[in-house]
């Protein structure tokens, strides 16, 4: 079976559905909807067309030869979801969900988010869909993220900054979670990332696939060749199956998720779920999980709140134990260090999170030399990081100025 | 040894119901959380769920996630639901339940947990996020040692999930009274009463009503169809302002509502 074929509940494995009774007529409800979307030729003209019309599909690649200059010489190209309206993939995603939410008849949609990019996605598609909408943001990310907040909410979303736990993105999807058990007559789910229990790690995937069906044909044109690496940063996972579906069965393509290490892999904080962490049960699928001897899970820890979240999708967990795709850690140093360095060689600046794929790329520039390609996931954009940013790199107010 | 199907037979046989109260382990401290399920049981309450504190409970409404997760921060490991289950088990006869999320027993190890659970004189344990479906390996385990394997039922399943539900449930249906998570309401929900309804119509023996029960009438209203009320919130609360006098206090009062009510 080509790997591509993949359509849970499991993969290998892991994935499955461990959830409460209580939502599982509302997983059959949606998976049953969504086969239903996948037969009917109108739902994918229905998302074309909206792609086409408000995402801003295809997003361009953009080659970055003078970042590439710091990457051992080896040709590097940008896949630029960051163009994407809202700024980010997750809206690909979202309309597509927010699509079976009208084949459902549901009137509210519910949403976690960590960064705020899926929040403000949904609450975006909301606003188009005329549907209610709640979003479950940790109350640290509320701090970290407070334009997206704003955003939210001026979009018409209810905002709940969630404070048990870690108050952050593992907490709010338990809070979704718990308000999905209570409202599920009423409300739909979007789920973010491709975890979670069956269907959303196969249906957020589908969703997302779209990123590397047409990357995959552009760098064809520009190169006359597939890339030898194609590099994403993985939180939950999303944005990297998105742009790895595509070349799930190229072997001679390389695929390499970029986890986020925090302080360093081998310090307590970190993220670097799949580097560092070990099987279990989380959020409803049995994947790779940072959790302690008996279980519980353990925070996480990254500069990026995309990319805070112990957990990550199973189909990365599968990958990962088969060999076909490689995880590695990356610093928060490292990601700065890139986040700056894009923005200065090519006048790009990119979300924290992607730029942990732009560290990734910088090591794997050098590790295959001049004559590589590599296709880096620019998943989103960097204005909702210039507060993070300028106190990282100490730019407001301060005697050094932008241009030191 | 007492097992929850008999002291559940017993109480209907007599013409009332159960009632099982919950209490998570090492809340506030291993050591009260001990003395508090032997309070409860020496004051009307007929068997004991232990909830093993887990950092992501999503069944778990807001006192019981403040309870657990003061638990937590006060050292709750999992090796202490084992030390709890024998050290209630050595001072009362009466059956003890663990309700536990699926990656305790997973990290645990399944067959491991099943034989020290056994030994420490447990009766059976509630899942809250395991369905039938995903449950093979407890399946086996549970029918090795003899374990009671308690499934959840939910107002939105459908028939032959109850089904399914009600063939591999041992002791007890936990049916989930209301769409939503743990926690007092107002009302038990009415849709508690359409789905015992529907778990008799394919033959449950023993259904139990859990999530949402707080007062003597409740318990009283919902043991006039249920042959078990689930009681948890109510008795945290308790414990948590009280202590274990205001919780004995609670047990008794709560436990006026399971006497010959039909």
């Amino acid at each position: 079976m080509a790997l591509r074929d993949a359509q849970g509940p499991y993969f290998g494995e892991f994935g499955g559905r461990f959830v409460p009774e209580s939502l599982i007529a509302a997983l059959d409800e949606l998976e049953a909807a969504y086969a239903d979307a996948k037969a009917d030729p109108g739902f994918a003209a229905e998302l074309a067309t909206l792609h086409s019309t408000y995402t801003g599909r295809p997003s361009i690649i953009t080659e970055a030869p003078r970042f590439a200059e710091h990457a051992g010489g080896a040709r590097i190209i940008l896949k630029r979801e960051d163009l994407n309206h809202t700024g980010s993939h997750k809206i690909n995603n979202v309309l597509g969900q927010a699509l079976l939410t009208k084949r459902l008849g549901k009137s509210r949609v519910i949403a976690e988010t960590g960064a705020g990019q899926h929040g403000v996605a949904t609450a975006t598609a909301a606003a188009y869909f005329g549907l209610n909408c709640t979003i479950y943001m940790g109350e640290v990310d509320t701090e970290r993220q407070a334009l997206n907040v704003a955003r939210m909410r001026l979009l018409g979303a209810e905002v709940i900054a969630v404070k048990s736990g870690s108050r952050t993105l593992k907490d709010a999807i338990n809070d979704a979670l718990r308000d999905w058990v209570a409202s599920v007559d009423t409300t739909n789910y979007i789920f973010g990332t491709v975890a979670g229990p069956h269907p959303f790690p196969a249906l957020v995937r589908d969703f997302q696939k779209i990123i590397g069906e047409e990357a995959r044909e552009q760098v064809l044109v520009l190169t006359g060749a597939l890339p030898d690496a194609v590099a994403a940063c993985v939180g939950g996972g999303s944005n990297a199956i998105g742009i790895f579906d595509a070349f799930l069965d190229d072997e001679g393509v390389a695929l390499f998720g970029f986890e986020a290490a925090g302080d360093g892999a081998d310090t307590p904080r970190h993220a670097a779920t799949i580097s560092r962490g070990r099987p279990g049960v989380l959020h409803g699928a049995r994947s790779y999980l940072l959790q302690d001897e008996d279980g519980q899970t353990i925070e996480s820890h990254s500069i990026s709140a995309g990319l805070d979240y112990p957990g990550v999708g199973p189909q990365h967990s599968w990958l990962a134990d088969l060999g076909r795709a490689t995880y590695r850690p990356v610093t928060d140093a490292a990601a700065m260090d890139a986040f700056r360095l894009l923005s200065r060689t090519e006048g790009i600046i990119p979300a924290i999170e992607s730029a942990h794929a732009l560290a990734g790329a910088i090591e794997l520039g050098h590790e295959l030399g001049e004559d590589a390609t590599i296709l880096v996931s620019l998943s989103g954009r960097g204005d909702k990081d210039m507060e993070t940013a300028a106190e990282y790199f100490s730019i407001l107010d301060s005697s050094e100025g932008p241009c030191s | 040894m007492t097992s929850v199907d008999s002291v559940i037979r017993a109480r209907r046989d007599a013409g009332g119901g159960a009632l099982i109260g919950y209490l998570p382990v090492g809340f506030p401290d291993l050591q009260t959380s001990i003395d508090a399920a032997v309070t409860l049981l020496e004051n009307g309450v007929d068997a004991i769920e232990l909830g093993a504190p887990y950092s992501d409970p999503v069944m778990d409404g807001p006192v019981i996630q403040a309870a657990t997760e003061r638990a937590r921060e006060n050292g709750f490991r999992f090796a202490h639901v084992l030390e709890a289950v024998s050290a209630i088990r050595e001072r009362i006869e009466a059956p003890v339940l663990v309700m536990a999320y699926w990656n305790l027993i997973v990290q645990y190890g399944v067959d491991r947990f099943a034989d020290h659970f056994t030994a420490a004189g447990g009766s059976g344990l509630i899942t809250p996020d395991l369905i039938p479906d995903e449950a093979a390996e407890w399946i086996t385990a549970s029918d090795r040692t003899g374990l009671d394997r308690v499934f959840l039922a939910a107002p939105s399943s459908s028939d032959a999930r109850l089904k399914t539900v009600s063939e591999l449930s041992r002791g007890f249906v936990y049916t989930v009274s209301t769409m939503g998570v743990t926690g007092a309401r107002h009302e038990v929900d009415a849709a508690a009463r359409g789905l015992v309804d529907r778990l008799r119509a394919i033959g449950v023996g023993n259904a139990c009503v859990g999530l949402g029960i707080s007062t003597a009438d409740q318990v009283r209203s919902v043991l006039e169809y249920a042959d078990g009320a689930i009681v948890g919130s109510a008795f945290v609360s308790a414990l948590d302002s009280g202590g274990l006098e205001a919780l004995k206090a609670k047990a008794i009062e709560l436990a006026s509502g399971t006497r010959a009510t039909r």
